[in-house]
């Protein structure tokens, strides 16, 4: 066994790729964060799926050496997913910093597989997946423009460096038919608990289906809806102009921001005992029980989410509750235990670091309610 | 047009059928349409079904296309059909005809309007046209005032200018 690359150490990264988390953006409670990725590949290899080995590796040897000329990669870290322990490439999946593609199937990643992440900047790169590169940027709140111009820039410098694949008319080649073109993929990961309990979730997703946009779930293609998180994105990507791609989901995702508010504001109106009283169990439930599987922490996160958004749970920040979403997952929990962990002991070590964590945010002012203020509350 | 069946409503559904050599039209009303069981609404794009679309493709004219084979990757025609993965960049010259109905079903359309990328043996046009692209991008950065983007971009579009 050779040892680690100490660049490979993910500690070395300044933020560990986990800007996203930190709930600054617009609309930080409605939306966690913001993702644009740019499917390239580079003349004269075939691609991922039909690449060689030597193909694989000869891309990522250009990679290494077309980097030192990328300004945004200054500083950069390269991670070699073959030679990192399976534990360290389910956190970079748990971090969304790689897809499971990249993955691999049960032997692993393929050689040649890649994650090089900016040293100071919400970029990464994923080598070798399905494209050569897959560059993306994702940024905490609704950003999009901003985390288009980011990737956009990065894309001009690698392509100074590196050939890519064009065709004057299809545009940017890629492997699927689905992403030629601009190779632009943008999307938010959004929060929409009030659609979901209105029942108007339906007639939300198909109106976005009909203005090109889709939604998955949490971790992207093929991935269920949890939590009420949904990932909108385009759906096309040729035909159109990468900024008016990038516009037109901004407009629709402001348009679903205003509709999920207006669903909080019916249910604060019709029903504010039983909201209240979901949102109240969802918390309670968090902060005393002993065992939390993933999935029903995440449906009581979404609950709490409403809560402290409605400023029903003061003293609860919305980066508490991003945080608790990210180190509550296996290979997090996993890490901070030190040891792999089977699903009913990391059930247990969930629930502990949940209770945790919202006790260090102190207790929620029950007097503030607004429903034992106006006596709607019996 | 009255509706055939009830005589009220104006008939939006015109249906031909063949049975035993006869061929007969009925003209129907939405509401006569629907209680027959016929399918009026619209066809709306299922945009959920793009990646079946791409493995589907257009039917091929002749079996033979189906054994088309790229010359670079070997991929065949038939296994793109089964992945909806091409193999390479020359795949998209050998599949032209049948991957441009692919493309018009995804994306309604074949022509890219993005961002231009310049070979290294560009042509004066092409180089026109990547210009152009980045004029428009560098007005965008004046607008949303990142004058430090803009500046990257003016000294971009300089070089690609006939001194």
């Amino acid at each position: 066994m050779k040892a680690r690359d100490p660049m490979e150490d993910l500690t070395a990264v300044p933020d560990s790729g986990l800007g996203w988390l930190d709930a600054s953006g617009d609309h930080a409670d409605i939306v966690l964060s913001t993702r644009v990725r740019l499917a390239r590949n580079l003349q004269g290899h075939a691609f991922g799926p039909r690449a060689r080995i030597n193909d694989r590796e000869a891309v990522l040897d250009r990679v290494r050496e077309a980097k030192t000329g990328v300004v945004p990669l200054d500083g950069c870290t390269v991670v070699n997913l073959q030679a990192l322990d399976s534990r360290s490439r389910r956190i970079l999946l748990e971090r969304r910093l790689i897809s499971r593609e990249l993955l691999g199937d049960g032997s692993g990643p393929a050689r040649g597989t890649a994650l090089v992440l900016s040293g100071h900047q919400p970029l990464s790169v994923m080598v070798n997946e399905e494209d050569h590169l897959r560059l993306q940027s994702i940024v905490a709140g609704l950003r999009l423009q901003e985390a288009w111009s980011l990737v956009d820039r990065l894309d001009e410098d690698i392509g100074q460096q590196l050939p890519y694949a064009f065709h004057h008319e299809f545009g940017f080649l890629t492997s699927c038919p689905t992403n030629v073109g601009t190779g632009v993929r943008a999307s938010v990961l959004m929060h929409l608990p009030g659609l979901v309990l209105t029942k108007e979730i339906g007639k939300v997703l198909q109106g976005l289906t009909q203005v090109g946009l889709t939604f998955r779930g949490l971790y992207g293609e093929g991935s269920e809806v949890v939590g009420n998180f949904f990932q909108v994105s385009n759906q096309t990507t040729l035909g159109k102009t990468e900024e008016d791609l990038v516009d037109h989901l901004d407009k629709m995702v402001r348009r679903v921001i205003q509709f999920e508010s207006h669903a909080r504001q019916v249910l604060l109106r019709d029903a504010p005992a039983v909201t209240e009283d979901k949102i109240c169990r969802a918390y309670g439930l968090l902060r005393y029980a002993r065992t939390l599987s993933f999935e029903e922490l995440m449906n009581l996160l979404s609950g709490v989410r409403l809560g402290t958004s409605l400023k029903l749970l003061p003293g609860v920040r919305v980066y508490t509750l991003n945080k608790l979403m990210l180190f509550t997952q296996s290979a997090h929990l996993e890490q901070a235990a030190g040891r792999d962990l089977p699903p009913h002991e990391g059930d247990v070590h969930r629930a502990v670091y949940v209770r945790r964590v919202l006790a260090m945010e102190g207790d929620v002012d029950q007097d503030s309610f607004p429903g034992d203020a106006t006596g709607e509350v019996a | 047009m009255v509706c055939d069946s009830c005589g009220q409503g104006e008939a939006v559904v015109h249906l031909t059928q063949i049975v035993d050599n006869q061929m007969t039209t009925s003209h129907l009303c939405e509401h006569c349409a629907a209680a027959k069981g016929l399918d009026t609404a619209e066809g709306q794009p299922n945009f959920a079904l793009t990646d079946f679309l791409a493995q589907m493709g257009e039917a091929p004219d002749q079996d033979a296309s189906l054994e088309a084979t790229c010359g670079f990757c070997g991929l065949t025609l038939a296994a793109f059909r089964e992945t909806g993965r091409l193999g390479c960049s020359h795949c998209y010259a050998t599949f032209d005809s049948h991957l441009r109905g692919v493309l018009r079903r995804i994306h309604g359309g074949t022509q890219h309007l993005g961002k231009v990328y310049l070979p290294s043996d560009s042509t004066a046009s092409e180089r026109a046209k990547r210009a152009e692209g980045l004029r428009g991008r560098l007005r965008r950065a004046v607008e949303s005032e990142d004058f430090e983007r803009a500046a990257e971009l003016r000294d971009l579009i300089r070089t690609l200018e006939p001194s």
